[in-house]
């Protein structure tokens, strides 16, 4: 179902087309990071911290080079040290440990040999001598007085303290007077909450195959949500210019923000210079799960202040981010994710601070959910304190074009209360509550963001088009890339071919994140294809022989009064004689991303024996501001809401005192399965974006961040009590209904 | 460094493979997955954890699923093996792959394999599950990116879809 303010008549646009890299993928020909060899491979493999935190005192890899089939060993003294506040040091220590090991998992040495059951047998065998150091593993320990620090080259972000701190950032954010706010209100909640590490848990593990050749040039091929930012990080990691490295693109097998880093590139780079030999790395799923990055576990502490006509007057605060190893900004975005409501007065504080765990990586919609799940329960309990309706209370309280975001600036065009309306007039809603269940309602935001991006576009001989971009397809991107061309150059979708170029074969474009592809690269693809509309008008009036001003370009035809329709491919056909090749490319640095808000509304069931939480029904809003594939546009509403499905109820690291994960498998670490869930009904709003030329919002994001609020609100309806910790599993929902 | 003539010992595996003799080379320890991989180059088979929990490496052995990451190679002796790479109809995609296109059931697409896999197996011995049937039998697949809703929606149109061509 969609929900549409204006939309102009489309041909292409909105569509459903079949995308086009569907095929390879269900036949299971297309190639993913793993699904490459290269004539002549080693296999790589690592030895690992077994502390959590450890000074490396020395590293002895004679026994691992003598052994069998062994042809290359690398340690942190086979990488150059980058200054302390260059950008890409923390990704360089993290992914080879130089003298100090900063977690369980932390890579010490790296060995490349004929088989990956030799190279294992070899990384076994490297003599690591350690000293041991304190280990710091939660937010309490790492902000108390006194606190060991877990990463001793650690400076506060924007701090200007060139001291040693546990600190990653602090952001304070102020406006109005809150104390007064509090002292005349009608009614205040206040709450704690806590939130595990959680894992993004794509599928396909990090892998790649490096060859460095003779000539000291580097083709990798891996898979990652920006190949361009593979080659920037490991060029920084190596001392390379980046002239020396081409990424090529393999099929991403998800990444939801966790592959916007690298971990394994540069050391199989080195492993390859050194042995003259292509190197395959692949981790295993237990290495992503020790190594690779879980979203930040966080504390807070919310207050509210609201009226008993529902005016939430002021919110104050505290969000804490353990945010892993190195320095983070987790909790500085985690400020700008606070933006849903109008709180005239308002206080908060947002920290991230280190810890001896793995370096935490993006996670859909960074550090929001942490935040929502927060302070949409407290607005939760402040509908039940007025006793007043979830969906009316945030419609009197919600943003609107020109109110504040968190950071001060205002919001521009945005549809947060067409999804609440949405919700409020759906089915779903409209529905009496089936026995034995109750209903939540929770809400997110994510702001989005535009960066660079090119594309080159290019018409065939025939009238076919080939649409080349930098942004790997996660998730159905080709194919809203080839509708935009359609609509744009009047062909038939299945008449353009898009493509993923490698570094070499398309301009710069930035990591995809922030939901920026169908955004900014299809601000290039339109921009290239308007570009190329006007040269496809000019070759048109030299074959007429009339003026340009007197060509149309309408339906895929030059138009000229008086004369047939030109179609493209007639013009095409005419290239050689009126100019030479229709190609044209496009780049850009895009602004104005249009922030996509999402409200969802579930229905659960708590087992007042066991403690299982069961979702009965899921319906989640959101706005897409244009759907240019709404297949995909669902899709991402969806995957969103069952990954939070997750975070809410299942999903947690779980460490023993000395920092060693004790469920690093998908056994232990349990994501939801299809019998866990119910189908997520979908309803697309549509408040175009003014910033883009289709009206596009990014969609990739929003659908994870309501789902905790929305399920611990239903949950409160259902049994009386007021989780405030996750995940909801069932010893903690038993605990909390033992205690009512 | 040491050089790698004179190691490990390997076992001669013979089995059909997508309708095809085939007949490798294994080292002993390999997986089945491994083999179908990098010694027949059939990489639809994915490896998303290697110990039975994501089904991605899901195939058909005689008929029946299998986790291809908890087989030894060598167990394939003598066995019908089917992969993704041979559900299609020669050119005639399996109706389940034609509605996991046509119902946008894959995003990353890198799941798919095993998904098409399983739900061929389901719907082999039950042409008209239920939902809930669905859900429990794809249980053992996991998908990250989808949240399974349009997964489950294709294996019901494609049960549909068989139907209506047996009747
Ligand atoms: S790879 Fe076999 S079940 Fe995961
Ligand atoms: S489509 Fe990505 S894991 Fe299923």
């Amino acid at each position: 179902m969609t929900v549409t303010e204006n939309r102009p008549d489309y041909k292409w646009v909105g569509t459903r087309p079949i995308r086009h890299d569907g095929y390879d993928k269900v036949v299971g020909k297309a190639r993913f990071a793993a699904d490459r060899n290269s004539p002549g491979q080693l296999h790589g493999a690592f030895l690992r911290s077994p502390h959590g935190h450890a000074r490396i005192l020395s590293v002895d890899t004679s026994a691992a080079e003598a052994m069998s089939g062994v042809k290359a060993v690398v340690t942190g003294a086979d990488f150059p040290d980058l200054p302390i506040g260059h950008p890409e040091r923390d990704t360089a220590v993290n992914l080879m440990a130089r003298d100090v090991a900063m977690y369980v998992g932390h890579v010490v040495a790296a060995v490349a040999a004929s088989t990956r059951a030799e190279a294992e047998a070899a990384a076994a065998a490297i003599e690591v001598e350690y000293e041991l150091l304190p280990v710091v593993l939660s937010l309490d320990e790492s902000i108390a007085d006194g606190a060991p620090l877990a990463n001793a080259d650690n400076r506060t972000a924007f701090s200007g303290s060139d001291d040693p701190s546990n600190l990653a950032t602090v952001t304070p954010l102020e406006r109005g007077d809150v104390d007064a706010a509090f002292e005349a209100a009608d009614v205040v909640v206040e709450r704690e909450f806590d939130t595990a590490w959680v894992h993004q848990g794509y599928i396909e593990p990090h892998a790649c195959v490096v060859d460095v050749g003779a000539d000291g040039k580097a083709e990798v091929w891996a898979s990652s949500q920006g190949h361009f930012r593979v080659r920037s990080q490991a060029a920084a990691v190596l001392g390379w210019d980046t002239a020396r490295i081409k990424v090529i693109p393999a099929e991403i097998g998800g990444g939801f923000g966790g592959k916007t880093t690298i971990y394994l590139e540069p050391v199989a780079a080195r492993l390859s210079e050194k042995s003259g030999r292509p190197v395959k790395i692949v981790m295993t799923r237990d290495e992503v799960l020790r190594a690779t990055g879980p979203a930040p576990a966080s504390k807070s502490r919310i207050r509210i202040a609201a009226t008993n006509d529902g005016e939430l007057t002021a919110i104050d605060g505290w969000i804490g981010y353990a945010v892993g190893c190195t320095g983070d900004m987790a909790g500085f975005v985690g400020a700008m994710s606070v933006a849903s409501y109008k709180f005239p007065n308002l206080k908060m504080e947002f920290v991230g601070a280190l810890t001896n765990t793995p370096r935490s990586a993006a996670y859909r919609a960074p550090s929001a959910p942490q935040a929502a799940f927060a302070i949409e329960s407290v607005i939760d309990e402040i509908a039940q304190a007025l006793d007043t309706d979830p969906i009316e209370l945030r419609l009197k309280n919600a943003v609107v074009e020109g109110d504040l975001t968190s950071m001060g600036g205002p919001h521009p065009r945005i549809g947060f209360v067409e999804c609440l309306e949405a919700i409020r007039d759906s089915e779903h809603y409209q529905s009496p509550v089936p026995d034995g269940a109750a209903r939540g309602i929770g809400t997110g935001f994510w702001f989005n963001i535009g960066e660079q991006s090119s594309a080159t576009v290019n018409l065939n001989e025939d009238g076919t088009a080939t649409v080349i971009t930098g942004s790997p397809d996660i998730g159905g991107s080709r194919a809203s890339m080839a509708l935009m061309a359609a609509e744009e150059l009047g062909l038939d979708v299945h008449r353009i071919t898009p493509v993923v170029a490698d570094t070499e074969s398309v301009g710069f474009t930035d990591v995809t994140e922030g939901s920026r592809a169908t955004f900014a690269t299809g601000m290039a693809v339109v921009n290239a294809c308007r570009d190329l509309v006007g040269e496809l008008k000019a070759r048109a009036a030299t074959i007429r022989g009339v003026e340009v001003d007197a060509v149309a370009w309408v339906d895929g035809a030059a138009v000229v009064d008086g004369h047939d329709p030109l179609p493209l491919a007639d013009i095409t056909a005419k290239a050689k004689s009126t100019g030479g090749p229709l190609t044209v490319t496009a780049s850009l640095n895009a602004g104005g991303a249009g922030p996509s808000f999402a409200v969802h509304c579930c229905d659960v069931s708590v087992d007042e024996e066991t403690g299982r939480v069961e979702v009965l029904r899921y319906t989640t809003a959101q706005d897409a501001g244009t759907a240019i594939h709404p297949s995909y546009v669902e899709g991402q509403m969806q995957g969103g809401t069952a990954q939070g499905i997750g975070w809410a109820l299942n999903e947690e690291y779980v460490y023993a005192d000395d920092g060693t994960m004790l469920n690093a498998s998908f056994l232990d670490y349990r994501v939801p399965v299809a019998s866990d869930l119910p189908m997520i009904e979908t309803i697309i709003v549509e408040v175009p974006n003014p910033a883009h030329p289709y009206g596009v919002r990014g969609v990739g994001e929003t659908g994870i961040v309501p789902p905790m609020g929305t399920i611990a609100n239903a949950v409160s309806r259902a049994s009386g009590v007021r989780l405030t910790s996750l995940p909801m599993s069932p010893p903690k929902v038993l605990a909390a209904l033992d205690d009512r | 460094m040491s050089n790698d003539a004179t190691r490990r010992s390997r076992t001669h595996v013979s089995c059909t493979v997508n309708g095809d003799q085939v007949d490798f080379l294994a080292d002993d320890g390999t997986s089945l997955l491994d083999a179908l991989r990098d010694e027949l180059d059939l990489t639809g088979a994915k490896e998303g954890c290697g110990t039975g929990d994501c089904g991605a490496c899901t195939i058909l052995v005689d008929g029946r699923i299998n986790c291809s990451c908890l087989m030894f190679a060598p167990e394939a002796e003598g066995c019908e093996i089917v992969t993704v790479e041979g559900i299609a109809e020669g050119d005639h995609l399996h109706p389940l792959q034609q509605t996991f296109l046509e119902g946008a059931a894959l995003q990353c697409g890198v799941c798919t394999p095993g998904f098409l896999v399983s739900a061929k197996a389901l719907l082999d011995e039950n042409p008209d599950p239920t939902e809930t049937e669905i859900r429990y039998a794809l249980a053992g697949n996991l998908c990250r990116c989808t949240g399974y809703d349009k997964i489950v929606r294709s294996v019901q149109e494609a049960a549909v879809q068989l139907r209506g061509a047996s009747r």
